[in-house]
C-alpha cells in the first residue's frame, strides 16, 4: 500500500487513493477544501480547484516536484509522494486566489440567502479567502426561476462545481437541468421551462455547495442557526429513511440528508421523505445531530474536539508563515515526519 | 400551422450514414454534423422543436443537444437572416482593418453586431479567428471564405447576395446530393 | 528556400485531385510503408525526430511508442484539423490544396499505431474543407486506398471527417476527444491520458495536421535523412503562417533553425514590414506565446542571433524568450498597440473559455474588463499591478492549458510593455484612435 506524507504527516492508503481522501484520513488539520468534489458522485471533482495542493515529491521511484499544483481530488497518491498544503504559504496564496475567482462574480448577499450557515462558499470565503475584494466591476445576474415545484434555482449564486448535473445522471433517469453556454456565461438550466421531477430529484438540493438549489417547501423559512436539527428516520420503500430534520418549536421546518463531517450525505433520501413528510408523526427521532465544526450553526453547537483542531490549524498557518520569514527551506518541513 | 420538423429523404439518409461513422453504441459522436445539416434544413438556427427531433434521431435526451448546441459558436439559438454575415475579430485581422470593416456593414446594414435587417436579409455576427489571418480582414458567408477585404469589396459581395436572396448556410445544400 | 517537403508542387493544377497528386509521386509512401513493419515505422519516426506540430512541440514518435495496445480493445488515430489559434492558418492551406497528402500521413499513421478506424476532426467553419476532404476520401476509397486490404496488403482502413462546431478549446486534445463523442467541449482531467483512455475510452493519439503529413517525406526520405535538416532537437521543415504588420503574408515552408532575421526580412519569406516601419513586437507562435519586443526577438538575451527553432525561440525561458508554438507568425509594427493588441487576444480566451475551471472562466473576464477600462481612459493606478496577480493566480491553476494560454500574453505584454500600459492610465489623452467598438462579453446570453 502507497505511503504519503502531507504536511508532515504519513499515512499509508490503500492504491488509488487520492491525496483528499487520504487527506481526510488524516483528520481536518491537513484536509483542503473541497467545494466540487463529492465522493459519492463518479467522475465529480477537478472544477473548482479549491482543494489545489503542492507535490513536493512525486514518489519514491520518481522524487521529482509537480511542476504544478495539482487538485488533490483527481490525483492519486504514489508510494513516496510528499503533499504540502497548509504548510507551504505560496500555495495558500494560490488557493486565495481561487476563493478570490470564486467570490468575483458571487453576490455579496450572505444576509438574505437561504443558504446562509450551511453554506460550503461563505465557510470556504471565511477561512480562506481575503478580507477584501479587489473586484470592482457589476457582478453577473441571473432571475430566480422555479424548477418544479419543490426546488428553485438561484443561478446567481451558483459555483457551477456539476455536482447537481451528476446527481442527476447518476442517480435519476432522464437528465432534465444541465450545463449551458460556455465560459463565465455558463448556466444550470432546463433550456425549455422544465421540471426536475424524478423520486431522487431533491437530492440536488443537498448537493449544492451554496445556496443556487433551495427547497421551496422549507417552510416559514428561517435562519438555519434558529432550526434545530435532530436526526430521524422513518420506514420508507425507496430510500433508507434516514435523514435530517429541522426543528422550530414543534414544526418540521424541512427535511435534509444526513451530512457527514465533510459536508457530504450519508445516505441519498428519496422526495417523498424530503418534501411530504413534514409532521413529527412522520419520524421516529434519535437525537441531535452533530454538525460540522466548519459552520456558522456550529457557533451554537461547538465539539471541543473540532475546536482543538482549528485551532491547530490555524497555529499550523502561521509557523508556515514564520518558517518562510526565516529561511528559504519552507519545502523541508513539510517533508517531516510526525 | 407549424411547419412539421422533419429531414428531408436526402438529408437523413446522410444523417444514417453519418451515424454509422462511429462505433456501435456511440452515434452520440454524429450530433455536432447533424446540428448542422438541421440548420441547412430548418432556416439556419436551431429551434427547441429541432433540437428535440435531433435527440430523437439520436436517441438522446433534449438536454443533451441544449448542453451541445449552446456550447459551440456556430450554432443559432435565435432565427437568423438568410445570410449570416460572420466578420473575423481577432486580433490579427484587427491589426489590418477588422474594425473598420464591422462599422461599415453596421452603418450600411443599419444594424448592430448580433442583429438582422429588417427585410430578414442580414444577421452580423463578429467571430473569431478563421484561420485566415494571412488574407486579413476577412469574413465568411455560409461556407466561403471572402478575404482580403476592403469596404469596397463587402459591399459588392453584400450586394451579390442580396441579388441572389437566398438561404446560405454552413453546410451548404449543394453537397447533399454529391454526397450521396 | 528551404526545403519543400510538404508544400512542394502546390501550385500545380490539380494537386487536390488523386490523379495529379499521384503523379507527382503521391502515395508512393505508402505503398513503402505498408511493406514495413508497424514498429519499423514508428522507430523511423522516432529517428526523424519530429515533433509535434500542433504546439507543444512533443516528439511523435516517443507519443507513438506510448500507445497502449491491450489485447482487443480498438485503438483510434485523430487528427487534430481544430486549428483556431490566432495567427495560425497553415492547416487549412494545406487541406484545402493537398488533401492526399493529409490522408497519405493518416492511413500511413494508423497503420504503424494499428488503428482501423481514423478521424480527422475539422473546424466546423472550414466547411468548404470538410467537403475537400470527404471527396479526397472517397476518391481514396474507390482507388483501393482506403477500405478493406488497402493496396493488397492485408491492412484495412475507415477514414472519416468529423466536423467542429465551432469552439477555439476543442483544438486542446482532450476537449477535441469529448467533441468527437458528442458533447460539449470541456477538456477531461489528465490523467488518464489519451495514450491510454482516449475516445470511447480507447488508446487514442492525436497529432495535429502538419505533423501527420510530416509523416510522409519521412518514409519517403527515411528518418535519419529528414533528422538532418534543422538543428539540433529541432529537425526538419515547419510551416510557418507569417501576418500582421508584413509586406508578404503567407504560408511557407522553411528549414527549423532559419534566421529569424532573414525569415522576417528576406523576399523569399515576409519581405519586411509594410510600408518600411519599424518593427515593434512579434507573438512568434500563435496568439498564446509571449509577446517579445523587436530587440529581443532579432536577438537573445545574451545577443546571439535567434533562430526559427523550438529552443532559439525559447532561449532565455519567459523572462526574455518565447515559443515556436504552432507556427502563428503575428507581426507587429511601431503603429501598433500591444495594450489594445492585448485586449483583443484577451476578450478571445474569455470569449473561448469553456467555464469548467474557476481560475480560467472567471480570471479571463475580470483581465477583459481591467484592460479595457485602461483603453478606455479610466485605468487606474493600480491596474497592472491587479492585471499581472490576476494572470499569475490563473497560471498553473487551470484544468487545461488554455489557462496559461491567457495569462502568458497578458505577463509578456507587462514584462516588456510596462511603460506602454502606464503611459495610458496616467495619460488617457495618448491613447490613439479609441474606438472601444466591441463590447465586452458579459451578455447573459449569447446574442444569437
Ligand atoms: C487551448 C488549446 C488549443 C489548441 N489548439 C490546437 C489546434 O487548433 N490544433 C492543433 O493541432 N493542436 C492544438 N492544440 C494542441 C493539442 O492539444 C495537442 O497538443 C496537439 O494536437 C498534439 O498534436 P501534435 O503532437 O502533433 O502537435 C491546442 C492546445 C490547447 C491547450
Ligand atoms: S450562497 Fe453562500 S456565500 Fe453565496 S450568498 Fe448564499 S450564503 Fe453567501
Ligand atoms: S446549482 Fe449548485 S450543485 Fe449545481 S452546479 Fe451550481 S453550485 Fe453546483
Ligand atoms: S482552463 Fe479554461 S478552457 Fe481549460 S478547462 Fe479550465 S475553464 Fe476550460
Ligand atoms: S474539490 Fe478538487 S477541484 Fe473542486
Ligand atoms: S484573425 Fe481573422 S482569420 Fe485569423
Amino acid at each position: 500500500m502507497p505511503k504519503v506524507t502531507i504536511d508532515g504527516h504519513e499515512i499509508e492508503v490503500p492504491k488509488g487513493t487520492t491525496i483528499l481522501q487520504a487527506a481526510r484520513m488524516i483528520g481536518p488539520e491537513v484536509a483542503p477544501p473541497a467545494m466540487c468534489y463529492y465522493s459519492k458522485l463518479k467522475t465529480s471533482g477537478g472544477y473548482c480547484r479549491t482543494c489545489i495542493v503542492k507535490v513536493t515529491k512525486g514518489s519514491a521511484q520518481n522524487p521529482n516536484p509537480m511542476p504544478k499544483p495539482v487538485a488533490s481530488c483527481r490525483t492519486e497518491v504514489m508510494d513516496g509522494m510528499e503533499v504540502a498544503n497548509f504548510t507551504s504559504p505560496d500555495l495558500l496564496e494560490a488557493r486565495k486566489g481561487v476563493v478570490e475567482f470564486l467570490l468575483i462574480n458571487h453576490p455579496l448577499d450572505c444576509p438574505i440567502c437561504d443558504q446562509a450557515g450551511e453554506c460550503d462558499l461563505q465557510n470556504l470565503g471565511y477561512e480562506h479567502g481575503a478580507a477584501k475584494t479587489r473586484y470592482d466591476f457589476e457582478r453577473r445576474t441571473f432571475e430566480k426561476i422555479d424548477i418544479g415545484n419543490k426546488v428553485q434555482l438561484h443561478m446567481t449564486r451558483c459555483i457551477l462545481c456539476y455536482r447537481c448535473v451528476k446527481t442527476a445522471d447518476q442517480l435519476c433517469s432522464n437528465r432534465v437541468h444541465g450545463v449551458l453556454n460556455r465560459g463565465d456565461v455558463s448556466e444550470i438550466s432546463t433550456y425549455i421551462q422544465n421540471a426536475i421531477d424524478n423520486e431522487w430529484s431533491g437530492n440536488v438540493i443537498d448537493v449544492c455547495p451554496v445556496g443556487a438549489l433551495t427547497d421551496k417547501t422549507f417552510r416559514f423559512k428561517s435562519r438555519v442557526w434558529f432550526t434545530k436539527p435532530v436526526d430521524a428516520h422513518r420506514d420508507c420503500k425507496t430510500c433508507a429513511g434516514k435523514a435530517r430534520i429541522w426543528f422550530k418549536g414543534e414544526e418540521v421546518l424541512r427535511v435534509t440528508g444526513r451530512k457527514d463531517q465533510w459536508g457530504e450525505v450519508q445516505d441519498w433520501i428519496c422526495n417523498d421523505c424530503r418534501f411530504e413528510k413534514k409532521k413529527v408523526s412522520d419520524w421516529t427521532i434519535e437525537g441531535p445531530s452533530h454538525i460540522d465544526r466548519h459552520s456558522v450553526i456550529a457557533q451554537n453547537h461547538y465539539e471541543l474536539q473540532n475546536l482543538k483542531l482549528d485551532v491547530g490549524r490555524q497555529l499550523n498557518k502561521l509557523a508556515g508563515e514564520a518558517e518562510k520569514n526565516n529561511t528559504n527551506t519552507s519545502t523541508k518541513k513539510a517533508t517531516a515526519k510526525k | 400551422m407549424e411547419k412539421e420538423v422533419k429531414f428531408s429523404d436526402e438529408t437523413l439518409a446522410l444523417v444514417h450514414k453519418i451515424m454509422k461513422r462511429y462505433p456501435e453504441g456511440k452515434h452520440k459522436s454524429a450530433i455536432i454534423p447533424i446540428l448542422h445539416l438541421a440548420q441547412m434544413e430548418f432556416d439556419g438556427w436551431l429551434s427547441p422543436e429541432t433540437m428535440d427531433y435531433v435527440a430523437s434521431i439520436l436517441r438522446i435526451q433534449p438536454i443533451e443537444v441544449y448542453e451541445v448546441a449552446s456550447f459551440y459558436s456556430m450554432f443559432n439559438l435565435k432565427p437568423v437572416g438568410k445570410c449570416l454575415v460572420e466578420v473575423c475579430r481577432t486580433g490579427p485581422c484587427w491589426l489590418l482593418g477588422a474594425e473598420d470593416l464591422v462599422r461599415h456593414i453596421e452603418k450600411k446594414l443599419n444594424i448592430k453586431d448580433g442583429e438582422t435587417t429588417a427585410d430578414g436579409m442580414f444577421t452580423l455576427k463578429t467571430v473569431e479567428c478563421l484561420a485566415s489571418c494571412g488574407t486579413a480582414p476577412m469574413m465568411q458567408i455560409g461556407e466561403t471564405y471572402h478575404e482580403n477585404l476592403t469596404c469596397d469589396k463587402v459591399d459588392q459581395v453584400l450586394n451579390e447576395y442580396r441579388q441572389k436572396g437566398e438561404r446560405v448556410t454552413h453546410w451548404d445544400k449543394k453537397h447533399i446530393k454529391a454526397q450521396q | 528556400m528551404g526545403k519543400q517537403l510538404l508544400l512542394d508542387n502546390i501550385h500545380a493544377p490539380g494537386i487536390a485531385t488523386l490523379g495529379v497528386y499521384r503523379e507527382f509521386g503521391g502515395y508512393k509512401a505508402l505503398e513503402k510503408a505498408l511493406k514495413m513493419k508497424p514498429e519499423e515505422l514508428v522507430d523511423e519516426v522516432k529517428k526523424s525526430g519530429l515533433r509535434g506540430r500542433g504546439g507543444a512541440g512533443f516528439p511523435t514518435g516517443m507519443k507513438w511508442g506510448f500507445l497502449a495496445k491491450p489485447e482487443g480493445v480498438p485503438r483510434h488515430l485523430v487528427c487534430n484539423a481544430d486549428e483556431s489559434e490566432p495567427g495560425t492558418f497553415k492547416d487549412r492551406y494545406l487541406m484545402e490544396r493537398k488533401p492526399h497528402l493529409l490522408i497519405e500521413g493518416m492511413i500511413i499513421g494508423s497503420f504503424a499505431l494499428g488503428a482501423r478506424t481514423s478521424y480527422i476532426y475539422i473546424r466546423g467553419e472550414m466547411m468548404y474543407v470538410y467537403h475537400i476532404l470527404e471527396q479526397a476520401i472517397q476518391d481514396a476509397y474507390d482507388a483501393g486506398l482506403l477500405g478493406e486490404n488497402i493496396m493488397g496488403s492485408g491492412y484495412s482502413l475507415d477514414l472519416h471527417v468529423h466536423p467542429g462546431g465551432g469552439a477555439y478549446i476543442c483544438g486542446e486534445e482532450t476537449a477535441l476527444i469529448e467533441s468527437l463523442e458528442g458533447k460539449r467541449g470541456n477538456p477531461r482531467i489528465k490523467p488518464p491520458f489519451p495514450a491510454v483512455s482516449g475516445v470511447w475510452n480507447r488508446p487514442t493519439v492525436v497529432n495535429n495536421v502538419e505533423t501527420i503529413a510530416a509523416v510522409v517525406p519521412i518514409v519517403n526520405m527515411g528518418g535519419e535523412e529528414y533528422a538532418k535538416i534543422g538543428v539540433g532537437k529541432s529537425t526538419g521543415t515547419k510551416l510557418i503562417s507569417a501576418c500582421g504588420h508584413i509586406n508578404k503574408p503567407g504560408v511557407y515552408e522553411i528549414d527549423l533553425g532559419l534566421p529569424v532575421e532573414e525569415f522576417l526580412y528576406s523576399d523569399n519569406y515576409c519581405g519586411g514590414i509594410r510600408n518600411g516601419n519599424k518593427l515593434k513586437a512579434v507573438v512568434a507562435g500563435g496568439s498564446s506565446v509571449p509577446i517579445l519586443p523587436a530587440e529581443l526577438f532579432l536577438k537573445t538575451a545574451k545577443g546571439e542571433p535567434r533562430l526559427m527553432s523550438y529552443e532559439s525561440l525559447a532561449d532565455g525561458g519567459f523572462a526574455t524568450g518565447t515559443m515556436l508554438g504552432s507556427g502563428g507568425f503575428i507581426v507587429m509594427d511601431d503603429t501598433a498597440s500591444v495594450v489594445k493588441n492585448l485586449w483583443n487576444f484577451t476578450r478571445f480566451y474569455h470569449h473561448e473559455s469553456c467555464g469548467q475551471c474557476s481560475p480560467c472562466r472567471e480570471g479571463t473576464g475580470w483581465m477583459e474588463k481591467v484592460l479595457y477600462r485602461i483603453l478606455d481612459g479610466h485605468g487606474k493606478k493600480e491596474d497592472v499591478d491587479l492585471l499581472w496577480d490576476i494572470q499569475s493566480k490563473i497560471d498553473g491553476k487551470t484544468i487545461c492549458p488554455l489557462g496559461d494560454a491567457a495569462a502568458w500574453p497578458v505577463a509578456s505584454a507587462i514584462r516588456h510593455f510596462r511603460s506602454e500600459f502606464e503611459e495610458y492610465i496616467k495619460n488617457p489623452g495618448s491613447i490613439k484612435d479609441v474606438k472601444h467598438y466591441y463590447r465586452l462579453h458579459n451578455e447573459k446570453e449569447p446574442a444569437y
